[in-house]
Formats: structure tokens, C-alpha cells, sequence
């Protein structure tokens, strides 16, 4: 269930309450977001949709840990990350949260294997159980053939199959997207999107995605649109429910 | 350890320029190589010398004689345990590009008092045997051929004329660095053909019995000779050796110029390289961070890319300097024993990964300092 009232009943895995977020550039100051209250349970899959410059990004970023709100509180199971320190969250990042990229983000001089594999770096696996981890999450984005090939040697549907890999390898708490879909074709779209809805369905994971991709919003259990900073509406969607 | 894999891969991204840095830090290193190979060798007889030897020369310039009758003086003064002498031959062999010292030394005692001159028995009983005999050292046997049984001839141009010699032995050092360029003959030999200077010796070396007394056996003999028509001075082998190099000028501040200098400016271009490196990669780095690697993980990453750059350049330098000085050596031998000794080579690389490290550091903590959302924001 996701509520936006900010009237959860504290079950829920995402409670972010009174959210603000201000830039100042030179003298102007931008209001980002504005007072955003938002509750994601487990294993929900929500899409943020709005235009540019909505403060879609910014929100993303501020659930995972990447900035910080102006004020207002994000507790994420149980874990209040807007009162960790940068360095206690860069680990709570590791451990809670894979993010998935528009543009795939992937380390040009590793493999696909080894892409994947960088998360795991940072756990006390052994090598035998880090490959059984990668091979496995390559296995479920179906790119087990193509372990060994480095990022130029994929298509753009393939960088990201490997992309969701490495977010999902060590098992976060829930997965972020960034317009997952937002440099690919339709079809391949489709693919990523399939395999995104699978996790949810399939793997329980609970995924937090902007996009302005409506057919990508589709696959979403709950739509929410942002808009100058205000979550405006709370809409179930067609598909996955 | 684990993002070994990370560091490596990331150094073999541009090759071109990996390859160009690890190639500077190999120049400046052979560099290192050899400047310090040139300095040990000036101070080469410094730092062979004995605690144990001071060296009486002529008070007005080494290069006056003394009377030979000091000797049997000299071994009176308290604390004296041994008194051996030599005198600088200067023969020019085959042409006067064919430098290397030969000294008249005293057949008796030379070997006595230079332990560190290694001969074999049968070298020495030879030596004392054949009034004609020579022993050349094992570099200079190296270099010309020399072996026992070979007749040397020399052109004298202080003592004129031909001189022939008989090689009959080979002598070595007690350590690797050891200079075993020249060739020692009979001081007798000597005396019986020169037309000059008979009576006399170039210099003495005196073994004290106890280096404790060298200070006080160093004045004795001072006085001893004091208002003669040969007055001594007398100083420790070590600074005897040292003035000898010193007539070279500072060859140890003109090198340690030269060596900073060269550090400094790969200080430079080596961060300068990082830098960009860096600057090249804000994005895959964000990236990283994002995935949980801490600031601290990331400026490890990018010291580690340049100690890495520093090590493999500073090994390959130094490796190559160790394989080419002792060349260098035989061809330039007025340099004295070229040789990167293993401490050299060890305080090179150590030097190598310092200059690495602080070059690295500038852009690594750039690299630590990147804001995520910053760099994401670039791509």
C-alpha cells in the first residue's frame, strides 16, 4: 500500500515525512520538494511520473541516500538515514539500495560479470560464493552467455540487463530506477520493464521508479505524480495489480 | 585486495598514457640508478675505508713524495701496528683512453694492511717471487683480458719509459662494490729502474692497533715529523679518500640537484596525469560511491592506480640501471666502480612509490571529496 497523507500506520518499509528540499542558486532559492510525506510497504513497485524539473530525480536521490533533504525525515526499515552521518550511509546504501541508471552507468573496463560483481566487493562473501551470486543474477536477466563481454560489447537492452544484475546482486532492500527505460527502444523497453515487474512479482522486491514513460508506469502498481515539488495524487495502475 | 581487479583494469583503460607515465618514472629512476652509482663512486674509497687505516702524506701536496726512511719511524709511534706504502705509477696502456690506477705498493706489507684486497696464495707467493710481478684486479682482467701468465706493458709518463710487468695473479674485493679497477706492482721494482725520486714513496698507510687510538696516533705522527724538510699529514683513510674525491668539486650537491629536480617535475606530470584521470572518470566514480564504495575505498583506489604506475615504472628503471651501469662502468672507468647496490635500488623504489603516492594524493582526494549527485548530474 502507499499513502502520501503521511498517515501511515508505521508498517510501511519507505516513511518519509515533511520532506523539503531547497537549492539556492546565486541569490534565487529553488523549493525542490515541499513537504512530502510518502509510505511505501515491501514489496510494492511505485512509479513517480511529472515533467522536468518536477523534483522526481531529487526524491530519488534523497531515498537513496545519495543527498540530503533541507529538512524533513526518510526512514527506510526502521533506519532513519537523514541522521546518518555520509559515511554510515554510504555503507547503509551499500546493504539497502540498487540503482538502476538511464544510462546504465556501467564500469567500461570491466566485464559484465565483473560489473556486477562490484557490490559484493564490498561484503565478507569468498570469491566462490560472490560468482555464485553474479551468476545467478545474470542468470535472471538472461545474460549468462554473455558473462565475459565487456559494456561495448552489448546492445543498450544488454548494458541495462547487466545494470539491474548489479542492483539486485547483494540483495538490497529495495531497488531505485532513474528512467530505466528512458534511452532504449520500445522493445527493449518492454524487456526491462519485464524483468523489473518479475522481481516484484517473482523476488518480492519493493521498487521505486521515476519515469516518463507511461507504458513503463503501467507495469507500476501505484502511479504517484509529482509536480513542482507536491506528490499530487496517489493512482492505481492498470497493470500489476 | 578485492578491488585489485578495479585498480588494474582502470590502468590498462588508456594504454598510451599508462604506458607513457610507467615510462617517465622508469627514466627518472634509471636516473636515480645512476647518479647514485656515480656518487658511491667518488665516495667509493670513502666508504671502503678502514676505521682501522689513516694515511700519512706530504704536508705541502699528495702529490710530494716522502723519504722511504719514515718507514721504520713511523712503525716506532705508540699505537702503530703495521706500515705499508705506496706510490701512484700513472702508466698510460696501449693509449691513454685505457686509464685505470696502478700503484707501487711494498710487497711485504701492501697485503697486510689491505685485507680487503682478496689474492689467492698461490697469486701471492707468485708476487713475492718475480720482481716484474703484478696483480690486477678482477674488474680491470675483465675489461682488458688480462689473465696470469700475460705480460703487461705500460708507458710511464712520470717514470719514462716502457714498463713491462708479468700478471700473476688476480685480486678481488671483500664486497660487490668493491673497486677492482687498478693493478698493484713491486714498489722494489720501482726503485730499481727509476731514474728520480729513488727513495721515496708516494704515501703511507698505517695500521692502528686500535681505532679508539687513531686520533692520538694521528697527532704522534704529525709531531713526530714536524720542521723536517717532510712534514706529514696524517688523517683517517675515510678523508684521505673523501679530499681525493672532493678534487672532482661537489659532485654529491650537483647530483642531488639534478635528482630533485627530476623528482619534482615528475611529481608534477604524474599528478598532472592522475588528475585526469580523475577528472575523466568523475562519473564511474559516482557510480561506485553509489553502489556503497566509501570515500575512503575510492581515494585508495586512485593511490593505489598511481603507486602502481610508480611501482612498475620505478622497478623497470632501477632493473634497467642495475643491467646497465656496470657497462657504463667498464666504458667510463676515471668514474670509478659503477654499481646500484641493493640498498640503492631498494631506496629508489621506495622513493618511486613515495613520489607515486604524493602525486596520486591531490587527485585522490578530489576524487573522495566528489559529490555523488554532482557527478551523476554530469553524465
Amino acid at each position: 500500500m502507499v499513502r502520501i497523507d503521511g498517515k501511515g500506520n508505521g508498517t510501511a518499509l519507505v516513511r518519509v515525512r515533511n520532506l523539503d528540499k531547497k537549492y539556492v542558486r546565486g541569490t534565487e532559492e529553488i523549493h525542490v520538494l515541499q513537504g512530502l510525506n510518502l509510505d511505501v510497504d515491501a514489496g510494492d513497485f511505485v512509479a513517480f511520473m511529472g515533467p522536468s524539473g518536477s523534483g522526481k530525480t531529487t526524491l530519488l536521490n534523497l531515498l537513496g541516500g545519495l543527498d540530503l533533504p533541507t529538512s524533513g525525515s526518510i526512514t527506510v526499515a526502521g533506519d532513519e538515514i537523514t541522521k546518518l552521518s555520509a559515511g554510515s550511509l554510504t555503507s547503509w546504501r551499500a546493504r539497502h539500495v540498487g540503482f538502476i541508471f538511464q544510462l546504465y552507468n556501467l564500469i567500461p573496463v570491466l566485464t559484465a560479470f565483473q560489473n556486477v560483481e562490484l557490490p559484493l566487493l564490498l561484503t565478507k562473501l569468498s570469491k566462490a560464493e560472490r560468482r555464485k551470486h553474479v551468476e545467478t543474477a545474470l542468470a535472471v536477466v538472461g545474460l549468462t552467455d554473455r558473462m565475459g563481454h565487456f559494456p561495448r560489447q552489448l546492445s543498450g537492452g544488454q548494458e541495462q540487463r547487466v545494470a539491474i544484475a548489479r542492483a539486485f546482486v547483494a540483495d538490497p532492500t529495495f531497488l531505485l530506477c532513474d528512467e530505466p527505460t528512458g534511452d532504449l527502444d520500445r522493445k527493449n523497453a518492454d524487456e526491462i520493464m519485464e524483468i523489473i515487474d518479475r522481481l516484484v512479482r517473482e523476488h518480492g522486491k519493493t521498487v521505486l521508479m521515476v519515469s516518463h514513460d507511461p507504458r513503463a508506469a503501467e507495469r507500476a502498481r501505484f502511479v504517484l505524480h509529482l509536480d513542482k515539488g507536491v506528490l499530487m495524487e496517489a493512482a492505481k495502475a492498470g497493470a500489476g495489480t | 585486495m578485492k578491488s585489485f581487479r578495479l585498480v588494474w583494469a582502470n590502468l590498462r583503460r588508456k594504454k598510451v598514457r599508462t604506458t607513457l607515465a610507467i615510462g617517465s618514472f622508469a627514466v627518472a629512476l634509471f636516473l636515480f640508478g645512476l647518479l647514485a652509482a656515480v656518487r658511491m663512486g667518488f665516495r667509493g674509497g670513502a666508504d671502503a675505508a678502514g676505521a682501522n687505516r689513516l694515511a700519512v702524506i706530504n704536508r705541502v701536496s699528495l702529490i710530494l713524495p716522502l723519504p722511504l726512511s719514515y718507514r721504520d719511524r713511523l712503525l716506532k709511534v705508540p699505537g702503530v701496528a703495521a706500515v705499508t706504502y705506496a706510490s701512484w705509477f700513472g702508466g698510460v696502456y696501449q693509449d691513454e683512453r685505457n686509464f685505470f690506477p696502478q700503484f707501487a705498493v711494498d710487497k711485504d706489507t701492501w697485503f697486510d694492511v689491505y685485507a680487503d684486497n682478496v689474492v689467492s696464495p698461490e697469486g701471492r707467493d707468485a708476487f713475492m717471487k718475480d720482481r716484474q710481478a703484478c696483480l690486477v684486479g678482477r674488474a680491470l682482467a675483465k675489461r682488458f683480458g688480462f689473465k696470469v701468465g700475460d705480460r703487461l706493458p705500460l708507458r710511464g709518463t712520470i717514470w719514462t719509459g716502457n714498463w713491462e710487468f708479468n700478471v700473476v695473479g688476480v685480486y678481488d674485493g671483500n664486497r660487490p662494490e668493491a673497486d677492482t679497477s687498478g693493478m698493484f706492482f713491486r714498489a722494489d721494482y720501482l726503485e730499481e729502474r727509476r731514474a728520480y725520486g729513488k727513495g721515496t714513496v708516494g704515501y703511507y698507510v698505517v695500521k692502528v692497533g686500535n681505532p679508539d687510538d687513531a686520533v692520538q696516533v694521528t697527532k704522534a705522527i704529525d709531531a713526530l715529523f714536524e720542521n723536517s724538510p717532510f712534514e706529514t699529514r696524517t688523517q683517517t683513510e675515510k678523508s684521505f679518500a673523501a679530499s681525493f674525491a672532493k678534487q672532482m668539486g661537489n659532485v654529491e650537491l650537483l647530483i642531488m640537484t639534478i635528482g630533485s629536480v627530476v623528482f619534482f617535475t615528475l611529481l608534477l606530470v604524474t599528478g598532472n596525469t592522475m588528475a585526469i584521470a580523475v577528472r575523466e572518470r568523475s562519473g564511474e566514480l559516482a557510480v561506485l560511491k553509489t553502489v556503497g564504495f566509501s570515500d575512503r575505498r575510492v581515494l585508495g583506489l586512485i593511490l593505489a592506480e598511481a603507486v602502481l604506475i610508480a611501482g612498475q615504472g620505478g622497478f623497470i628503471g632501477l632493473a634497467l640501471a642495475k643491467l646497465v651501469i656496470p657497462r657504463l662502468s667498464r666504458a667510463l672507468p676515471m668514474l670509478g666502480v659503477l654499481y646500484v647496490s641493493p640498498l640503492t635500488f631498494a631506496a629508489g623504489f621506495v622513493l618511486a612509490i613515495a613520489v607515486g603516492a604524493a602525486a596520486g594524493l591531490l587527485p585522490a582526494i578530489g576524487a573522495m571529496r566528489l559529490r555523488v549527485v554532482d557527478a551523476l548530474r554530469r553524465i
